[in-house]
Order: C-alpha cells, then structure tokens, then sequence
C-alpha cells in the first residue's frame, strides 16, 4: 500500500513534535490509543485563558505513518483556533486532506479522540465540566 | 558500489538466480512438451529433464528421487501432506500434533482438519520459540498419527530440534512432516540423518521460481503414503495430478544444485553479514533479538526496537530498504504477528519488530547502509514517541490505563 505524498510529507517533516508542560493550568493534554494496538498518541493544546485561542500545539505519537501524519495535521489545524472552534474537527476531515485509505481511518478517528481528550483535560483543570462526546464509531 | 533499493525479504521470497532462468528458458519454447507424452521426441526432453531435475533436488535433501513429489509449492505440499495423511491413516487415528508459530499454510490446514472431525494439539514454544521435546512427547496419544512441526521459522529463523523430534515420535509410531520451506537450501537438510517421513519445500526460497515445490515421502522405513487431493491424470505416483510445470521443474534443479554447491559459502558469508547487522543494531538502546540465537538461521535476525511502530519504522526507508515487519498495522487487523506474540512479547514489543533475511546478492555495503537508515529511523521516532518519552522518564508504562480501541 502506497502512502500519500501528503502522509509522507508530515511522516518525513512533522509539525509540531514536541511537549508542553502539562502541569500548566493553561496546558489541556490528551493521551489516547494503546501500546499493543500499535498507536498512542499524545496531543496537547495550550489555550490562551482570555481568548479560548490555541496559542500552541504539540504532540507525540507511536504509530505508524498515517498515525504520524494525522497528529501532525491535527496541531497543525489547532493553533489559532479557539477551543470551541477545535472541537468541530471531525476525523473525516483528516481522512480527506491526508488521503487515508479505509484501513487508516483508525488513526484519523484517534487523532480526533486525542483532540477531545486534550480539551476535556483543560476544560477540568480550569473548573469548567467535560464535554461529553458521542463515541467513535470506527474502533 | 552501493546497489539501491536493498531487499532483506528473502525469507518472503528470493530473487531468481539467473542461472536458474538461463537453464529454465528453452522449456518454454523449442523443449515445450509435456512430460507425460510418452511416444515422441518433445515428451521425451521433457521427461529427462524432469528426472535430472528431480535428481537434484532428491540429493539436495538427501533423498531418493522417487521420493520427490511436485507440486504447485509449499502451500499444497503442507496441505497434501497434513490432509493426505489424515485420510490415509484414518484407520490409526486422528490426531496430530504441531505447533503455535507453525506456518498459516500448516495451521489452517489443521483447522480444517478439525472441522473434519480430526483433533489437533497445538504445543505452545518456549520465549526462545522452541518447542519443548518433553511436552511433546506427553502429547502423544494411541490415535496420534502425525507430528507437524517447521524446521525453521519464517519470522525469527529459529531452527527446531528435528532430529530430537523425529527420534520422540519414531519411538511412538508417529509419523513426522516438516515444512522445510526457510531451512531447504540454507543449512544442511537430510531427511535420513533428520528422520523426517514428510517434507515440504519450496523453489522461490532458493533463487528458484515461483510457482513450484515439493513434498518429499518417506519410501523407506517406513514407507509412507498420502492420499491425493487433487483428482485427475495419475502424475507423481498417483499422489499429485497436473500435467507438470517442466520450465519450473527445471528451475528448482537448477536451484536445488547451485544451494547444493553453493550453501556452505552463502551461509558463511551471510552468517557473518547478519552478525554486523545485529552487533550493530544492538547498539541502540532497548533493542532486542526475538528468538534463540544460536539455534537459528545464519541468514535471519528479527529485533525488536522498544517504544517505536514497525510499519512507522518501515517508512522511513522503505524506499530504498525492502524489509518486513511483526506489525500488522498494513492489514485490515491490527493484531501483531502471532509468531512474535507465542514468544510470550507484549504487544507492544511485537509491534515493534522488524525481521531481517539476507539472501546470495546480500552485500556489505548494503548491511552498512542498512545499519545507519535503521539508526537514524529509529531515533528519529523515538523523539517523537511518547511512549519512549514516559519511558525515559521513569514511567511503568503498564500502570497507566491505556483506551484499547
């Protein structure tokens, strides 16, 4: 199975790899997948506390390619907007613009689980209440 | 003169050698007859070729050419040897023994044994993906009639005790079939020293074609028989019909000779090749071989690099580097080789491998590059890897409650 030249693009050149204190009232993190699924990422936002803007995005991910490239596209599309503007990245959308084909929809589903994840966490840490999400449907 | 891309798949198949072509090519044109045409020149060529080559093949596992059984390749050799035998001893019993890290070809051959009313035990293998002889020999029954078990395996190159193997079973009764697939024309087979009734092989995996294999039966001490699961014309004593692949026939001779020749010098020479590559490898930290290392192929190393993804790993050189992985992240499942996972691996590290088998064009100029793109690739992802992250910093990473999906 050939990938596409824009999953390689973020395999060879990843956006935004990295950590960001976690410890940070401003910091939301998301740790989602399973080591023995073969994919675990890990996406963090750091939100700006007057604006709700993504100031910063960062993530890391054990997985494949199109695990990779899905978590890099995701901080990519993160920063700049505001939480409530994130919460509407649909994994679709990863499918389309990365190209994935069926057997890769998981990493997309992931990356916008770790999205959630990463803005529920900051949501609790500034006293505010998760957000319930439908669950995936594609696990 | 480094030679791109480099193929370290050859447990998956090998190259041709052209050799083998140049010795196959005038079978498909001016020697084209049919084998089985007794009454004129063309049928003839072709059965002498056929018997040469048979011959060479017989003596490649020490043999009796009449013992040389074609068929279309290793697959249905397993299956003519595990079903033929089923329905041949049908009278003596039913059950078979074989192992958890055997071949797809063997283990869904003994599933459907099953579904025919067999009983199959599966022995588990150790961490080191050996089987343990005392097991084996306590699941031997009265109604046992086989023992199924590789000679080496396809995913780590661990090499089993055949001869230990077929002396248990031989004191039982029990007939034995090894499929020989990786281990025929790579180190010393002989199915007399080695005791073995059945044998499956295959050409591709010696620098032959595609498309042809055999099973080798026991004529001897005792004389073995199976029953034939192809009907038709009678070919190969009955036990296999389909007029024969005479071009390809031809080509595993010639593959069969050449290993014979040549396999003390390959295995020297890549023996000592796969030790830089994994002397090497295992420099990096947290990599680990799978599989007993001493009882083992000369020409195969599967490594584990922790807290990095096999087919991630892949793609940072899969271009120029052709190797596989223990991830089946590339299929719809996404269960990690089940070889790997029978070793008594964590998913995770199962996740994490990759296998590597050299081959006769293997150079050392491409085990170095090998060595440095694997390197780089390697850290590289572990920068990006969280896991590696949490592990470097102390976390259990078994502690932490992961959302399976």
């Amino acid at each position: 199975m050939a990938y596409s030249d824009k999953v390689i693009d973020h395999y060879q050149n990843p956006k935004n790899v990295g950590t960001l204190d976690k410890s940070s009232k401003s910091v939301g993190t998301g740790l989602v997948g399973a080591p023995e699924c073969g994919d675990v990422m890990r996406l963090q936002i750091e939100v700006d506390n007057e604006t709700g803007v993504i100031k910063d995005a960062k993530f890391k991910t054990f997985g494949c390619g199109s695990a990779i490239a899905s978590s890099s596209l995701a901080t990519e599309w993160l920063k700049g907007k505001t939480v409530d503007q994130a919460i509407a990245i649909d994994n679709m959308d990863i499918v389309e613009e990365l190209n994935l084909p069926p057997v890769k929809i998981h990493c997309s589903v992931l990356a916008e689980d770790a999205i959630k994840a990463a803005i529920n966490d900051y949501r609790v840490k500034n006293g505010l209440e998760q957000i319930k999400f439908e669950e995936s449907i594609v696990h | 003169m480094l030679k791109l891309p480099v193929y370290l798949d050859n447990n998956a198949t090998t190259p041709c050698d052209p050799r083998v072509v140049e010795a196959m090519i005038p079978y498909f044109t001016e020697n084209f007859g049919n084998a089985a045409s007794r009454n004129h020149p063309f049928g003839w060529a072709a059965e002498e070729a056929v018997d040469y080559a048979r011959e060479q093949v017989a003596k490649l596992v020490g043999a009796d050419p009449k013992e040389i059984i074609f068929t279309s390749g290793a697959t249905e050799a397993d299956n003519l040897a595990i079903k033929g035998v089923f329905e041949m001893y049908a009278a003596k019993g039913n059950h078979i023994i074989t192992a958890t890290t055997e071949h797809k070809a063997v283990l869904d051959t003994c599933k459907h044994i099953e579904k025919l009313g067999g009983e199959v035990t599966y022995l588990q293998v150790k961490a080191d993906g050996l089987i343990d002889l005392s097991e084996l020999e306590a699941a031997i029954k009265p109604t046992t009639i086989l023992v199924a078990i590789m000679y080496a395996n396809n995913e780590i190159g661990v090499v089993q005790p055949i001869k230990e193997i077929s002396a248990i079973a031989k004191k039982h009764g029990v007939l034995v079939f090894t499929d020989a697939v990786q281990a025929v024309g790579k180190i010393p087979v002989d199915v007399q020293k080695d005791g073995i009734d059945l044998m499956a092989f295959t050409a591709h995996k010696m620098y032959g074609p595609k498309g042809i294999g055999a099973l080798y039966v026991r004529r001897k001490n005792p004389r073995v028989k199976v029953t034939a699961q192809l009907d038709g014309g009678g070919h190969e004593r009955g036990m296999r019909s389909g007029t024969l692949n005479v071009p390809g026939i031809v080509g595993f001779g010639k593959a069969a000779e050449l290993a014979r020749l040549e396999m003390e010098g390959d295995a020297k020479r890549l023996g000592k090749l796969r030790d830089k590559l994994e002397t090497e490898l295992l420099k990096i930290e947290e990599a680990y071989v799978n599989g007993n290392r001493e009882h083992r192929l000369p020409h195969v190393t599967n490594i584990s690099f922790k807290h990095v993804e096999g087919e991630g790993l892949l793609m940072g050189f899969n271009k120029n580097i052709a190797l596989s992985s223990g991830s089946a992240c590339t299929s719809a499942s996404l269960e990690p080789s089940y070889v790997l996972k029978a070793l008594g691996l964590g998913d995770d590290l199962a996740h994490s491998s990759l296998r590597f088998g050299l081959g006769r064009f293997t150079t050392e100029e491409q085990i170095d590059y090998t060595i440095e793109q694997v390197r780089n690739t390697v850290l590289k992802l572990r920068e990006m890897s969280p896991l590696w992250e949490m592990y470097k910093e102390g976390i259990d990473l078994n502690s932490i409650e992961w959302a399976a999906h």
